[in-house]
């Protein structure tokens, strides 16, 4: 049984006070609570604060490149689908410079889990605005505010039949538990936002704004109904729902690749005396 | 005897079914065959050729004299006639290209006729023009009906016979009717195997335990991941398309670290996106290996077309400082054998390694009697299974002497293996402090570096051991150079020294090619591209200066004759 302490990692260097405390800690519970080991998961992530999330805890890393988190999960999750793969991203990492590779590992729909730690800026960089900053909003390096429409993940993961697409709060720890924890369980690619306040740069977007908007998606609604979903996930500015927006059953890609219906690619064996009957086919 | 077929056509008028049933048809038959083409990039239309030369002795170029011209299409007349030896032979269906010509150099083969008349369907034209290209060469069609039952198999009965018989019509409307039909053909005895320079690295790779390749489609690199795919069930690989090179070169770095060995392989432009990924795979110091089929650049460039043109694109691509190994084969065997060195060296020193090709030879199709496999190597680095679990303690990034630490298998163990883009410490954590960069530095890179220079094999010398005259050159040239030297060694002290495992450039400890450069009157660097970027390299690293250079860079490869003529002109 794994405690706390197998997922005690190096000391955080984020500002006091930072949302991405609380998702750790939530992070590390969830994973505990679920009873699997540090070794049985991979953490891959991109560049930014979140990005520096899995030297904070002890587990299987890939920190890779700023953007390029989804692909590099991908490969890995092809080759040992057995592996438990979580990728752990911001706002500009995952929306901005990575959004290719959002769409396209959304229609993939392998079994990775992506949480986008979104405070709707880009701190490392220090303030500014990253793709779910809202319009209007001003920045040293956008004099007239934010002229670009803010991106809506929520919607474009329903958009593309995202096959669990979910959003939750770093203020509210039980919820956001509980819903690491679905988004782990549910079979398919999982996408799950978690509005996260900036306490350095964000000053639009407090944790008080935050505690004033969000509230719980009520009980009844049907998460399957991508209908409805598209409706819930268009919500945004004074009231943001926050819980399992959308999901579906879509069959998962390591599932239908016959090669790994056995063995995942790793414990593949290789005979290379076999490659004579292949050059047969070039006489 | 030493023959050249060019079948000239619109895309989509069947030319490559043409020109490879026939190379085929001679490899089996055991002569000596060399193919390449020539196409434009559209789907349909606009002009497009074949070339296949064969030979009883061994050919490893194009040539420029045409001995039979098979035009699908007028265009095919207007530009190479010109071309055709003293007694050539133009093929052609007077009824399709609405011209008639009366010359005894021309045969008027109705293939759209006969394949109406014998297939039952006009499609079959292609399948009379290959009948009419044995029957005037004098070859019988027992080889070409075997080709057609295989390929036309899964079609049907109907399909396959009506094939035979457009065939057997073609052959004997050739041999009926072609009085100047005066080709030679040496008694050989097959069969010799064909392969292109891309399915040579798709073989070498599976050949070399690959198990995962992504890429994007990008030509002239694409057939190589056609042809893994092709053979993904049977050896168990997945082939994934990304959603560009980006993806493509992160995907197998992902894999890599997962612990399967992983490739991608691009051109000039998907390769510009991939380098951020080359210093990732540096960095993390994860093995992959990348094919880069070079194409004329800048930008889009020439998209079907040849270009040694980004040797110090693949040289000083991707930021910061770390060992890499380019390989550049000249043949398709040299492509099977250095795709297997890629591996086996990117896994031993867990750098980048780089495959160095181009257009002409990722699509020329060579014969040899067969292919070395009690050369291929594979050696399983990773740390696994029980070797795995009674390890004391694993940090992916221990400093050795060697610079290298074994790769353990994430989750086959309670070992965690970490990694970052970041400079980081032993463990993989990201860190900031000087004297861990300054350690990681030195095992990344000082400490890798003198064994894979070691490892890095000399250059092929052939021709004379005291040379007067050097041409050198490097990659897709082997071919060209080496027939070059056979030709006028007649005349001519002469040898070739050819590059193919690039970088870093092979010490002079094991063969000393400088003292023979610096020996020899004159030294002429033969290159595919505009600059000599090779010659760069050689000046750059060891100070030496070749006399001449001969540059091609109009998107086509060298033949031999213009090469010979361009070397005689240097020469005098």
């Amino acid at each position: 049984m794994p405690s706390l302490d197998d997922y005690k990692g190096i000391d955080p260097a984020w500002c006091p006070g930072c949302g991405n405390f609380s998702i750790l800690d939530t992070f590390k519970e969830a994973m505990v609570e679920m009873d699997l080991e540090p070794h049985q998961l991979t953490v891959v992530s991109g560049i930014g604060q979140a990005a520096k999330f899995p030297h904070y805890i002890r587990c299987n890393t890939f920190n890779g490149l700023h953007g390029r988190a989804l692909p590099v999960a991908a490969g890995i999750k092809l080759a040992n689908h057995k592996m438990k793969v979580f990728v752990t991203t911001g706002d500009g990492d995952c929306y901005g410079e990575g959004g290719n590779h959002l769409l396209h590992n959304i229609r993939r729909n392998l079994d990775i889990k992506l949480f986008v730690h979104d405070n709707q800026i880009y701190g490392l960089t220090k303030g500014q605005p990253s793709p779910t900053s809202m319009e209007g909003i001003k920045f040293k390096i956008h004099p007239f505010g934010v002229l670009s429409e803010q991106m809506n993940p929520m919607a474009l993961a329903v958009a593309l039949d995202c096959s669990f697409v979910a959003r939750a709060f770093s203020g509210d720890q039980e919820h956001l538990k509980g819903i690491i924890k679905e988004a782990a369980e549910h079979k398919g690619f999982a996408l799950v936002d978690i509005l996260q306040p900036c306490v350095t740069f964000n000053k639009v977007n407090t944790f008080s704004w935050y505690k004033e908007r969000v509230y719980q998606i009520e009980d009844g609604y049907d998460p399957t109904d991508r209908l409805a979903a598209f409706e819930k996930a268009l919500e945004w500015g004074d009231r943001i729902p926050l819980g399992i927006i959308y999901k579906n059953q879509r069959p998962i890609m390591e599932e239908r690749i016959p090669m790994i219906s056995k063995e995942p690619l790793i414990r593949h064996s290789f005979d290379q005396k076999k490659i004579e009957e292949t050059l047969k086919e070039f006489y | 005897m030493d023959y050249s077929i060019r079948i000239t056509g619109e895309a989509g008028q069947g030319i490559q079914t043409i020109g490879g049933s026939l190379a085929k048809v001679f490899a089996r038959s055991g002569y000596h065959v060399f193919t390449h083409q020539d196409y434009e990039s559209r789907v349909r239309g606009g002009h497009n050729f074949y070339q296949i030369r064969f030979s009883d002795a061994p050919v490893m170029s194009s040539r420029d004299g045409i001995d039979l011209l098979v035009a699908m299409d007028s265009a095919g007349i207007d530009r190479y006639l010109s071309g055709l030896t003293e007694n050539g032979l133009v093929i052609y269906d007077s009824k399709t290209l609405r011209q008639k010509h009366e010359d005894p150099n021309f045969l008027d083969v109705p293939f759209s006729d006969l394949a109406v008349e014998h297939g039952g369907n006009k499609i079959m034209a292609n399948t009379v023009a290959t009948g009419a290209v044995l029957g005037s060469i004098r070859m019988d069609t027992d080889i070409f009906l075997d080709i057609l039952k295989h390929t036309f198999s899964k079609k049907g009965d109907e399909i396959v016979q009506g094939n035979i018989d457009a065939a057997k019509a073609g052959h004997s409307y050739a041999v009926g009717n072609c009085w100047k039909c005066s080709f030679d053909l040496a008694p050989v005895s097959g069969p010799k195997m064909l392969i292109a320079g891309n399915d040579a690295i798709g073989l070498g790779a599976i050949a070399s335990g690959l198990k995962f390749y992504s890429a994007y489609p990008m030509t002239p690199s694409t057939g190589i991941m056609n042809y893994i795919a092709g053979k993904e069930e049977e050896y168990g690989i997945i082939v994934e398309q990304a959603e560009d090179e980006i993806a493509a070169v992160n995907m197998a770095i992902g894999a890599s670290f997962a612990g399967v060995r992983a490739m991608t392989g691009t051109s000039g432009g998907g390769f510009a996106l991939m380098v951020e990924g080359i210093s990732l795979a540096a960095m993390t110091e994860t093995p992959v290996v990348i094919a880069l089929a070079q194409r004329p650049g800048p930008a889009t460039g020439l998209p079907t077309r040849t270009e040694q043109g980004d040797l110090e694109f693949a040289l000083y691509s991707a930021h910061g400082e770390f060992p890499r190994i380019i390989l550049a084969p000249g043949t398709p065997e040299q492509a099977f054998h250095l795709t297997n060195r890629a591996f086996e060296m990117a896994e031993k020193y867990q750098v980048p390694v780089i495959i160095l090709t181009d257009q002409y030879l990722a699509d020329s199709q060579w014969t040899f009697d067969k292919f070395d496999t009690d050369k291929l190597k594979y050696t399983d680095r990773r740390l696994r299974g029980d070797a795995l679990k009674e390890q004391g303690i694993y940090n992916r990034h221990t400093c050795t002497e060697i610079g290298v630490y074994p790769m353990a298998i994430p989750g086959e163990s309670r070992h965690l293996v970490v990694t970052d883009s970041d400079e980081h410490d032993e463990e993989g954590h990201m860190i900031e402090d000087s004297e861990t960069r300054i350690k990681m530095i030195d095992k990344r890179l000082f400490n890798k570096l003198p064994a894979i220079k070691k490892d890095i094999a000399p250059p092929a010398f052939y021709g004379s051991d005291t040379p007067d005259i050097v041409i050198i050159g490097w990659g897709s040239t082997y071919g060209l150079l080496k027939e070059a030297v056979d030709v006028l060694s007649k005349d001519l002290n002469i040898s070739m020294l050819h590059f193919s495992e690039m970088y870093p450039l092979p010490e002079i400890e094991k063969f000393n090619y400088l003292d023979i450069l610096k020996r020899a009157e004159m030294t002429i660097c033969i290159e595919n591209n505009a600059t000599s970027q090779f010659a760069r390299l050689i000046r750059t690293w060891t100070g030496f200066e070749f006399s001449n250079r001969i540059n091609k860079y109009d998107g086509r490869p060298f033949t031999l004759e213009s090469l010979i003529g361009e070397i005689n002109a240097i020469i005098g």
